[in-house]
């Protein structure tokens, strides 16, 4: 009987001359069999056994068409051709490459949409203290009863954070409430931009409307105090998610000579990686802010200066990467 | 990522076809929203299940009965308590995220509904596309229960919700031949006068037999045999005739052609 221009004989000789190679392959791939002690020679073995393998699905395919046969064989193919092809495992050089080269050449990209987000931003600070400066009532909107209660007594909600829990719990839990602030003010660019616009805004109101009842209280100054050494990565961090989740929602409004979806994977791709490089800054704001922030032994200067030299680094590595050495390449890895 | 690989869309929306440079192509079956939902109750459940071990494990290997009575109590919570709720939490939500990056796209819902996720050249996604694709559960979950998401998968070509279009990667099923099939499908291959079809129906039913009822067993590999034109002669009356079925079935399997 003949299948596919092949005889039952010659199907029987060609399974028994190649099944133990692809097992052998198999085994290879799944770390079973031992690889070739030399690189150079483990390549050359491994390409080779990719050819051969193509040329065996290759004729499984014309003589039993879709049997399980050329199924197993395709999946060999695959795992072969996912192993030839991926990436070398670099982990410090792609970091390096990510911190110095990528993030600063995509920030420089993204430019607009940082402006865009940063006025946003200001403009709900500026609501928000003109809202509650002329009309105090309105700070329960943003402010709970507790801490309204807490101002009206000459105290800040602040002032006892120490009391209540410890500083490396303090930081855990506002650097993780951060990190979920700053995914959800970028995920929801997904919404055309509109979620973003809504967080962004909100966090400048409730910023403003907080700073406008404390000056109402004369207590500005402290609540300055508390914030100055972490809210300048912090709310840095804040602006970047939101400016990467409005260039989501500009992906999907004007995808320019790209399709819709062609447009939102660069973007998501390239917002993507400044959210990795940046987000993980919130652990610094958040040390920050349980360790030194209500801590009354800082002064107010050593607050400026560690909120001010934070930031400053921040936004160094965000914009120039972080520094090279002269005999390091600059190439991708 | 290979560029060089690159996808046909709209040959056929069920499949996923991509084209080698090598001149090979292939194609992936596109898991539905059935398959989707299938896998993520089954993760659902197994998630909710860890979680739930931890914090009363745990919980009762640290503190005693007396202090436990409290961990309930969120206006006046020890900070003890809330590092355990913490990473209690934790646990419940990086369980998509670790386990995928870990079984390269699968989790154990994933592999039990037989799906997996691979980016649009079939290949084994990377950390940061699954992050991606995780963080966009923010949107996917709005306004509950996945309504968002679901809405996307429903509407979409590749059935995908947001987070797969943000960060390119495809729930498909995962037909995987497993190499200890190898020796079943060569001899089958090399004995059997069985056709292709039949070849794979015989090994799917065989695999599967320890899951079926006894009657859906005799039902499935009846029909089997007469499909064949094996005649059997297995008598209705005959005590464990499942098992006399599976023989006659493994007897196939093992080239003993009984046409």
């Amino acid at each position: 009987m003949k299948q596919g221009g092949m005889s039952k004989q010659a199907l029987r000789e060609w399974l028994n001359t190649r099944k133990p190679d692809w097992e052998t392959i198999e085994n290879t791939l799944n770390g079973r069999a031992p690889a070739p002690p030399r690189a150079l020679t483990n390549c050359r073995e491994q390409l080779s056994a990719y050819k051969q393998v193509m040329n065996d699905l290759s004729l499984s395919r014309r003589v039993n068409g879709n049997a399980l046969i050329t199924r197993y064989l395709e999946n060999l193919f695959l795992k072969l051709n996912e192993d030839i092809h991926k990436p070398s495992q670099q982990l410090f050089e792609q970091l390096g490459y990510l911190f110095q080269v990528e993030t600063p050449l995509l920030m420089r990209q993204l430019k607009t949409s940082l402006i865009s987000a940063l006025l946003i931003f200001c403009a709900g600070i500026a609501a928000g203290w003109f809202m509650v400066d002329r009309f105090p009532d309105l700070a329960s909107l943003f402010a709970s009863a507790e801490m309204i209660n807490k101002v009206h007594a000459g105290e800040l909600w602040t002032d006892d954070l120490l009391n209540i829990m410890p500083s490396s719990f303090l930081s855990f839990s506002i650097a993780a409430n951060n990190i979920a602030v700053s995914l959800t003010a970028f995920a929801l660019g997904a919404l055309y931009g509109v979620g973003t616009l809504y967080i962004l805004g909100l966090n400048g109101l409730m910023l403003g409307a907080v700073f406008a009842f404390t000056a109402h209280y004369g207590m500005a100054d402290r609540l300055f105090e508390f914030v100055i050494a972490h809210g300048v990565v912090e709310l840095s961090v804040i602006i970047i998610a939101g400016a990467m989740g409005l260039q989501l929602g500009e992906s999907l409004i004007r995808p320019g000579n790209r399709n819709r979806l062609q447009a939102f994977q660069q973007s998501c791709r390239n917002t993507g990686i400044i959210m990795l490089v940046s987000v993980p800054f919130l652990l610094l704001a958040g040390l920050i802010e349980g360790y030194i922030s209500p801590n009354d032994s800082y002064s107010m200067a050593t607050r400026v200066i560690i909120g001010v030299v934070s930031g400053l680094v921040f936004w160094f590595i965000m914009l120039f990467g972080w520094p090279r050495r002269h005999s390091s390449s600059s190439g991708q890895p | 990522m290979n560029e060089t690989m690159s996808t046909q869309p709209g040959q056929d929306d069920r499949y996923l076809h991509i084209q080698t440079p090598d001149g090979l192509d292939y194609r992936l079956e596109i898991a539905n929203m059935g398959a989707r939902s299938h896998a993520f109750l089954i993760d659902w459940h197994i998630r909710l299940l860890i979680a739930t071990a931890w914090l009363f494990g745990m919980g009762t290997a640290l503190f005693s009965l007396s202090e436990l009575e409290s961990i309930f109590d969120l206006d006046d919570m020890a900070w003890p308590f809330i590092m355990l709720w913490l990473s209690t939490l934790f646990i419940y939500l990086f369980y998509h995220i670790v386990l995928e990056i870990v079984m390269g796209g699968r989790t154990p819902g994933k592999r039990m509904a037989g799906v997996k996720l691979v980016t649009l050249q079939g290949k084994t996604p990377g950390a940061g596309a699954i992050i991606l694709r995780n963080v966009f559960r923010l949107i996917d979950a709005l306004p509950g229960f996945y309504a968002i998401g679901l809405i996307c998968v429903g509407l979409t070509r590749h059935h995908v919700r947001i987070g797969d279009l943000a960060s390119g990667l495809v729930l498909v099923y995962d037909d995987a031949v497993k190499q200890k099939e190898l020796q079943q499908m060569t001899r089958l291959a090399m004995h059997s006068e069985l056709s292709n079809d039949d070849q794979a129906l015989l090994i799917d039913l065989l695999k599967r037999w320890k899951q079926l009822s006894r009657d859906t067993r005799i039902q499935y590999a009846r029909h089997f045999l007469q499909r064949i034109g094996h005649d059997a002669h297995i008598p209705a009356t005959e005590k464990k005739h499942d098992k006399t079925y599976k023989q006659v079935l493994e007897q196939l399997l093992a080239g003993e052609s009984g046409q």
